[in-house]
């Protein structure tokens, strides 16, 4: 799960992290108030979506009046922000983050994800703040600098302090830079964080290390223990499909293709996307309907699927385990009559009770392209796409 | 002779959170596989010792499970929230193999649970895995048995219906498997590839190996080093998701692509230049591996 970064500075500054000042809004009134409330001349108007590379975008503006504040919050609040992570259409902008300006001398970087590897924590740092870490580390790797946190410890004094050493924090900020590091990697840890980035983590012409930008993901899984990070989901940040699914708990992903998957488990599933794509189609989605799939989930996730406009065609890919052929084609049979499926239908049974899953397609009189392998069914899945 | 690696009709099993739904239905289903009856011999589930399910006999402690039953493998089915706790249980109990089938366990405590486990001599098998299983003699896990049989190929796996598939493929062309091995798709497990396959190496049963990964990691990378410098035997791959869009969790929690790094088409290379044969057709398979055997 994703959060915005005002939540994850608000998460930072519980654990000892200096942030700049600045509030949340939802509206201009709520921008300019917030402003006033800041003090100062200078503050600077941040987009809030989950997506990053929102300066180029224009979603981070700086300004030097009230009236500019309320210039820029009317401009970004609403727009369409395009990022290169957010697709072409671009993300909404629904929410801000106004913050007083920072005197910035140097950019840095900090990072913690989980390296699977050692299968620890690990801190990366770079001097190269203020852009991609995946840049730095494709054109100057050596200037990423890494400690791997031993579980029992903790990030220690003296890992901190010498890895902000490294990276150029100046001798007068370091007590203040360690405590930094320190507070993000108890923040990591104490709410099962996937990935916690201060980018750019700023030295000010006064020596002070200060948070001017925070991401942070969370590990899904362990969200049940963290009512408070779930509450600061935002629904309006995610795909409406992934979200239909979740509720299902069917496993789904959208695509940008016109061929509609199905498939018992996420290898099988990914290994279904991949053949479509090698047969000369593109898939619409990635779709596991999981171990115990009952004809209600695959209803669900029929509909799901259908109401992707660009939808042309649906590919079944089943192997039976302990999941049975018959019930998933019982399944089949019943979704496609209740959502009076229009697209043209393929699908391949495998496994458990093979025979009966056929002979139920067979019997239901539907249009059903029944398929005898993976290679069969794609083949004539990018064909039914073709009107062949 | 070994024929076979990790387990055989000789290993004995206890069954952690035996109780739960899906901890009845798989030890049933175990249990009535080949030699299953006479190799699943206890259960554990806390509090509730003394009881039994289908004949085996249940202890409120893995410890106990060993002592009353000589139980040196484990089979976890237990929830989420306790299963890492689960493992430490049985890796504190010196059990030799422990095979975790839960899903969606957090990180972090698999982060824990394997710092614990360094100098132990247990090893591990997921989590988030479909289990293990030498064909005609034993299955430890959620795989249908009768899709199995016994014969020279190895097959190691991060997925479950996708191994399944790898197996059917084999089948097809009547060619039978030593043992099939899904190590899981979480991030933090247990047996590497690389692990599997220097067991395969050494085991006189196995002729040849399927490798089927997946994005995410750099697992398979490893794996096809090592098999570039030690193995003596053909080994064959896929890897699932070249098509899935970077940043996207695919169903597994180790299946994504962050970073730009763990893409499929980088495993494939390496895999390459380590002279594994890959193929980026899920269809081919079993074709593939029946092109390398001697």
């Amino acid at each position: 799960m994703k959060i915005h970064e005002y939540q994850a500075k608000e998460l930072l500054r519980k654990h000892g992290v200096v942030t700049p000042r600045g509030y949340a809004c939802f509206s201009v009134d709520e921008a300019v108030e917030a402003a006033r409330k800041i003090g100062g001349s200078a503050w600077v108007v941040k987009a809030q979506i989950h997506a990053g590379g929102r300066g180029k975008g224009g979603g981070v503006k700086l300004a030097k009046s009230l009236d500019e504040v309320k210039s820029h919050a009317a401009r970004i609040l609403g727009m369409q922000l395009k990022t290169h992570q957010t697709g072409p259409e671009g993300q909404k902008v629904r929410r801000l983050l106004v913050e007083e300006g920072a005197d910035i001398r140097k950019e840095l970087y900090v990072g913690m994800v989980v390296d699977r590897g050692s299968q620890r924590v690990v801190l990366m740092a770079s001097s190269e703040g203020g852009m991609d870490i995946e840049e730095v580390a494709a054109t100057s790797p050596e200037k990423i600098h890494r400690v791997t946190v031993d579980p029992a410890q903790g990030l220690t004094d003296k890992d901190a302090a010498e890895i902000a050493r490294r990276i150029g924090v100046p001798e007068k900020g370091i007590a203040q830079a360690r405590d930094c590091l320190k507070g993000l990697y108890k923040v990591f840890d104490e709410t099962d964080a996937s990935l916690a980035e201060i980018n750019p983590l700023i030295v000010t012409g006064d020596d002070r290390v200060i948070a001017l930008d925070a991401k942070m993901n969370f590990d899904d899984n362990a969200l049940f223990r963290h009512p408070e990070i779930m509450a600061m989901r935002d629904l309006d940040e995610e795909d409406p499909a992934e979200i239909e699914a979740s509720k299902n708990d069917l496993s789904y992903i959208s695509l940008d293709g016109n061929i509609g998957c199905l498939v018992n488990g996420a290898g099988l599933a990914m290994a279904t996307m991949d053949i479509i794509k090698l047969y000369g189609g593109s898939p619409a989605n990635f779709l596991d309907v999981g171990g115990g799939a009952s004809t209600e989930k695959v209803t669900e996730a029929f509909k799901i699927m259908l109401r992707n406009p660009k939808l042309e065609a649906i590919l079944v890919n089943i192997f039976g385990g302990i999941m049975k052929c018959d019930v998933i084609a019982e399944g089949v049979v019943a979704a496609a009559r209740e959502v009076k499926l229009k697209v043209p239908l393929v699908v391949r049974l495998e496994g458990t009770n093979v025979e009966l899953g056929k002979k139920i397609l067979a019997e239901s009189k539907l249009p059903i392209i029944s398929a005898a392998n993976m290679a069969d069914a794609a083949e004539k899945v990018v064909k039914a796409t073709r009107g062949a | 002779m070994s024929v076979s690696i990790l387990i055989d009709r000789n290993t004995r099993v206890v069954t952690q959170g035996i109780t739960g739904k899906t901890g009845q239905f798989h030890t049933k289903m175990c249990k009535e596989y080949a030699n299953g009856g006479n190799c699943f011999v206890a259960g554990v589930t806390p509090k509730k010792g003394g009881q039994s399910y289908e004949g085996i006999p249940i202890f409120d402690t893995v410890k106990e499970a060993k002592q009353a039953t000589g139980a040196t493998v484990s089979v976890i089915y237990v929830p989420p929230p306790f299963a890492a706790a689960a493992i430490d249980e049985a890796v504190d109990a010196g059990l030799e193999l422990v095979i975790c089938i839960t899903e969606g366990i957090p990180v972090r405590d698999m982060i824990r649970t394997r710092y614990r486990m360094h100098g132990s001599k247990t090893r591990l098998i997921g989590p988030n895995c479909p289990g293990v299983i030498t064909p005609d003699e034993i299955k430890i896990g959620i795989m249908p048995g009768h899709v199995h049989k016994k014969g020279p190929v190895g097959v190691v796996s991060r997925s479950g219906t996708l191994t399944y598939e790898a197996v059917g493929q084999l089948m097809e062309l009547g060619l039978g498997q030593s043992t099939c091995v899904g190590i899981g798709g979480d991030p933090v497990n247990g047996l590497k590839h690389a692990d599997v396959l220097r067991m395969f190496n050494d085991d006189p049963a196995t002729e040849a190996v399927v490798m089927v990964g997946e994005i995410g990691g750099t697992n398979e990378e490893e794996a096809a080093r090592w098999v570039k410098a030690n193995m003596k035997k053909p080994v064959v791959g896929f890897i699932a998701g070249v098509t899935a869009p970077p940043g996207k969790r695919m169903g597994h929690a180790g299946a994504i692509i962050s970073g730009g790094k763990g893409t499929a088409e980088e495993k494939l290379a390496v895999m390459e230049e380590c002279g594994i044969k890959v193929t980026r057709n899920p269809a081919e398979m079993g074709k593939l591996l029946k092109t390398v055997l001697r």
